[in-house]
């Protein structure tokens, strides 16, 4: 156990912070960095409550040491927020299709789509449903999550034909 | 917070390997996606760890001039799914590991410590025993390279030495070139599980691709280890296709295996699943490529 010095980018932000070698990234970003969209729920990466973006890809920050952050750049929901506060239009699409129930799972799942909406590649329903299938939601059955991702990503891969 | 004692960030292989002679109960954790959750369940307490984890040098797929495909052991399970040279000449170890956990994990799992975990479930090890892999393990006296057969040597027990670690998986020409391949997972769900099963089949077809001319079998929780099923193997090849190879094959791997009971299957059941999936996969690899199966 020791003190550390962290370098490293929180959506768009460079930090510096001191912590203990033995945290997880998780905890990092919720208690130091204040981002509680990072949600603590199985703590063993099988729920994905806790997915970040880690330089592009999705991983679950409760089984990833904070030291193994540095100089990577890190998203959480947060960053999908534009200048003026508003939410996203993947956010947008969880609440018209009733993605939404308890909430406790939504930040994770909304990053776990990140990765999908951002590829230029076309995905197929079944290759969605993989992308998202390491995250748990025990209240809305996933197919109004399905629908909310499959709805952005058609729009977004409309809007970038044009 | 983790508990655990001391955490040494290695900054090259050779920094990994002093670390770990000074400090002989010290832990070897890559991705973590084991070897955090043993901490987080009480096992492991207070435990010195010395973490991979930023090894550049241990990541990637290299094809080498001899045709060797060198597989860096820190590589993740996704980074092999994408990797080009993987899907251009082993695409079923590609398909293996794409079967791991969910995304998140297969994106920080490493396929060294898939293998280094020791657990014959690992979804990585049948295919790589299918496909014959050599292991190069790096240690204070060197380089030794072997069959990855012998680096099991018991339930959740490798043969790494005092000061070792697994630093690269080796797929040499002779067991991918001609050879197509099928792995096949049999778990509850198809993602987040571990297999109550898995069976991975190369094999090589003769010219007018109506003859196995060569096969590899390989089964995950089919023993307290990965295992071949070289009896299996050896009867079937120079056989021309049939549905009575299929049987043959299908009987012998069952008679090969020694899987047990536990609370994800019995025994009997996963006996079923290795006569089963054996021809399954077989079948496939077949067919993929350009066998004809009548029926």
């Amino acid at each position: 156990m020791a003190n550390v010095i962290l370098n490293f980018n929180v959506n768009g932000e460079d930090k510096q912070l001191m912590i203990e070698d033995r945290d997880s990234l998780a905890d990092v970003l919720r208690n130091q960095v204040h981002l509680t969209s990072v949600k603590k729920g199985c703590e063993v990466g099988e729920c994905g409550a806790c997915t970040v973006l880690i330089n592009g890809e999705a991983f679950d920050s409760c089984i990833y040491l904070a030291i193994w952050a540095e100089g990577k750049e890190i998203r959480t929901i947060e960053s999908l927020m534009d200048n003026e506060g508003n939410i996203s239009d993947i956010q947008q699409s969880f609440i018209d299709e009733g993605a939404v129930q308890c909430g406790f799972c939504t930040c994770g799942v909304v990053m776990a789509s990140i990765p999908v909406l951002e590829d230029n590649k076309e995905f197929t329903t079944d290759e969605i449903r993989k992308k998202l299938s390491g995250n748990f939601c025990r209240c809305t059955g996933y197919e109004n999550i399905l629908n909310a991702v499959e709805k952005t990503k058609k729009h977004r891969c409309k809007n970038s034909k044009l | 917070m983790y508990d655990v004692g001391k955490i040494y960030i290695a900054t090259s292989t050779q920094d990994a390997i002093e670390h770990l002679v000074a400090e002989p109960n010290a832990v070897i954790i890559a991705g973590g996606s084991d070897v955090l959750i043993k901490i987080h369940h009480g096992k492991l307490s207070g435990a010195t760890l010395v973490s991979i984890q930023g090894l550049d040098e241990l990541r990637g797929v290299k094809l080498q001039d001899d045709g060797k495909i060198k597989i860096g052991a820190v590589t993740s399970f996704s980074h092999i799914t994408k990797n080009p040279i993987i899907q251009k000449y082993i695409p079923v170890l590609g398909e293996a590991v794409d079967q791991i956990g969910g995304p998140q994990v297969r994106n920080i799992g490493t396929i060294g410590g898939n293998v280094s975990n020791g657990v014959t479930s690992a979804d990585s090890s049948s295919t790589l025993f299918a496909l014959g892999a050599q292991l190069e393990i790096t240690g204070p006296s060197g380089i030794r390279v072997i069959p990855i057969s012998e680096y099991y040597v018991g339930v959740g027990k490798v043969c790494l030495k005092n000061g070792e670690l697994l630093t690269a998986i080796y797929i040499t020409k002779e067991n991918y070139e001609g050879f197509t391949g099928h792995y096949i997972k049999y778990a509850m769900r198809n993602a987040m599980d571990i297999a109550t099963l898995g069976c991975s089949v190369s094999c090589k077809l003769s010219v007018q691709k109506d003859v196995v001319e060569d096969v590899h079998v390989a089964f995950g929780v089919a023993s307290p280890t990965p295992m071949r099923c070289p009896k299996a193997e050896e009867a079937i090849k120079g056989m021309k296709i049939s549905e009575e190879m299929f049987d043959i094959f299908g009987a012998l791997t069952k008679a090969e295996v020694n899987p047990r009971s536990s609370w994800r299957a019995p025994k009997e059941f996963r006996l079923q699943l290795v006569e089963e999936l054996s021809k399954r996969a077989l079948k496939e690899a077949i067919r993929k490529s350009g066998g004809v199966i009548n029926g």
